[in-house]
């Protein structure tokens, strides 16, 4: 079943009266239930714009977008497919004047009522998963960068979603925290997420992607298992944007 | 074998030439920071330290040693001065409560998404910040009353807080502005609305950035509350017009009126400080 359907997404940004950039310009690709899709391409090829337009962070000029069933870029209620969507910034956006837990559980108190003792049950039970149960009552500004995300990824989590959306998870982390967010990520693949990422990460994509995305200029060029796609690259522009970063 | 020591000694002349050229560290001498701070001014910059602690111990001085070695007629204007201010602290700590509410609904109306309410806000932004607070203030109190009867407390306490509310919600705007636009997607990427993550995420954050400000404002109020005294409320500035209207000793009851809102100014501006290094600490 297609979790995830968009369907010929374009995206302008206005720069001026009579100017403006085209972020995404056709793009249609479909994420199964339980895959894993990651997205590479160089920078501003319109890789974030696509995953921001999924929840709507973005709004699209054109195309359609659905969820399931649901149209994202119709009537549907934003707010009701949001709380479907979770998603993971570069730069975490944790609260910095809750405690990790209060970020953990203020989504699921507040947009789906949940008991607050219920609530921090399965706060703690997600802090366990990724590994951070002692931080439970610091503050976001007492971790380290890769704690920070894994603590983001379990607030995205505590909502239940059904589709994951990384939007660079690991740009802003120093190398030596790169592995435990990504070993978080290969785990939560593993339990049979869907999940759409956005990364550079190729070694992550070889292990975990069931398939690999290259947009470049806001077109979505090539579709391929990774093994397929790193090794034998059919078109001219993917190979050479591998040349350059392999 | 002679080369090598002629070498040596060439190297350790230089050495010697070297150290001795290094900056021998002297007091008094004007050390150039080069960090990204020296701009702001921190607890041990001696500059602003010293300044405040010159000022305040100065009008402490002068007030005391007038009060206590000059007793007629300085204790006598002080004791009848210092009666007003009650009158002062109440009307401004009413408005400034006042001012932070219509803050608020300023600051929120200014970054609505409705283009109706950010003019609503705009408009009544651009309109109080034009007037005077002295015409507002006898605008209300007579002008208005020329309609229905309006006690001088609530007249000082609604002209202070609509006129300062404008300003508060210049301050709770540009503090809302301030939180990286990635906590409200986050918020709302959540699932919470606009107005639950206002509530939740942007304005516990907001408070902690506008304290100062507000603490700021809550001195100038002050000062300015001396304006009331137009209508009849006897605040510090009132007492002491009234006592000179009665002795006509105008330059003594002034000389302890300035000093007496100079000291409190000094104390609040000095716990202002001290809160924004609290808040800076903490992150």
């Amino acid at each position: 079943m297609a979790r995830i359907r968009i369907e010929h997404l374009y995206k302008d940004f206005v720069i001026t009266n009579n100017e403006s950039l085209h972020a995404v310009k056709d793009a249609s690709l479909i994420v199964q239930e339980g895959e894993v899709v990651v997205i590479i391409g160089p920078s501003g090829s319109g890789k974030s714009t696509l995953l921001r337009s999924i929840n709507k962070l973005e709004i699209p000029s054109a195309g359609k977008i659905f969820i399931d069933d649901d149209e994202v870029t119709g009537s549907a209620d934003i707010r009701k497919i949001r709380e479907e969507v979770g998603m993971v910034f570069q730069s975490f956006n944790l609260f910095p004047h809750l405690s990790v837990l209060q970020n953990i559980i203020l989504g699921p108190i507040k947009v789906k009522k949940m008991e607050k003792s219920a609530a921090k049950k399965l706060g703690l039970e997600l802090l366990a998963r990724v590994g951070l149960s002692e931080k439970a009552n610091s503050h976001p500004n007492q971790l380290s960068g890769g704690q920070q995300q894994r603590v983001a990824i379990a607030r995205a989590l505590a909502m239940n979603p059904k589709v994951m959306l990384f939007d660079e998870p690991t740009s802003a982390l120093d190398p030596e925290m790169i592995k435990e967010v990504l070993d978080v990520m290969l785990s939560l693949a593993r339990s049979g997420m869907t999940m759409l990422i956005v990364s550079h990460e190729m070694g992550f994509a070889s292990a975990a992607a069931d398939r690999v995305v290259f947009m470049d200029g806001g077109e979505i060029i090539e579709v391929d298992t990774p093994e397929n796609l790193f090794n034998n690259p059919q078109l001219e522009r993917t190979k050479q944007f591998l040349k350059h970063i392999l | 074998m002679e080369k090598i020591t002629e070498q040596e000694t060439q190297h350790t002349s230089l050495i010697a030439k070297l150290v001795s050229k290094t900056p021998v560290e002297k007091k008094g001498v004007t050390h150039i920071q080069m960090t990204d701070g020296v701009l702001i001014p921190k607890k041990n910059d001696h500059h602003v330290f010293n300044s405040w602690r010159l000022t305040f111990f100065l009008a402490v001085v002068l007030l005391s040693s007038l009060v206590i070695f000059v007793p007629k007629p300085y204790r006598a204007i002080f004791l009848v001065v210092i009666k007003g201010a009650p009158v002062t602290f109440q009307v401004t700590i009413l408005s400034i409560m006042g001012a932070i509410i219509i803050g608020l609904f300023c600051g929120l109306g200014s970054v609505a998404k409705s283009r109706v309410i950010n003019m609503i806000s705009g408009v009544y932004v651009e309109f109080i910040r034009g007037i005077p607070l002295l015409v507002q203030l006898i605008f209300i109190y007579y002008a208005m009353g020329r309609l229905f009867r309006i006690e001088g407390m609530l007249a000082a306490v609604a002209a202070l807080s609509i006129c300062f509310g404008a300003y508060m919600g210049e301050i709770v705007r540009a503090g809302i502005q301030a939180i990286p636009k990635g906590q409200m997607e986050a918020a709302i990427a959540l699932g919470l609305s606009r107005s639950q993550a206002f509530r939740y995420v942007i304005l516990p954050q907001t408070i902690k950035v506008i304290l100062p400000a507000i603490g700021n404002e809550f001195i100038s109020m002050l000062k300015d509350s001396s304006l009331v005294s137009t209508i009849a409320l006897t605040d510090i500035l009132r007492k002491g017009r009234e006592y000179i209207s009665r002795t006509f000793l105008s330059l003594e009851t002034m000389l302890v009126v300035a000093l007496v809102y100079l000291v409190i100014t000094l104390v609040l501006s000095r716990l202002v400080g001290m809160l924004e290094e609290r808040l800076h600490k903490n992150g």
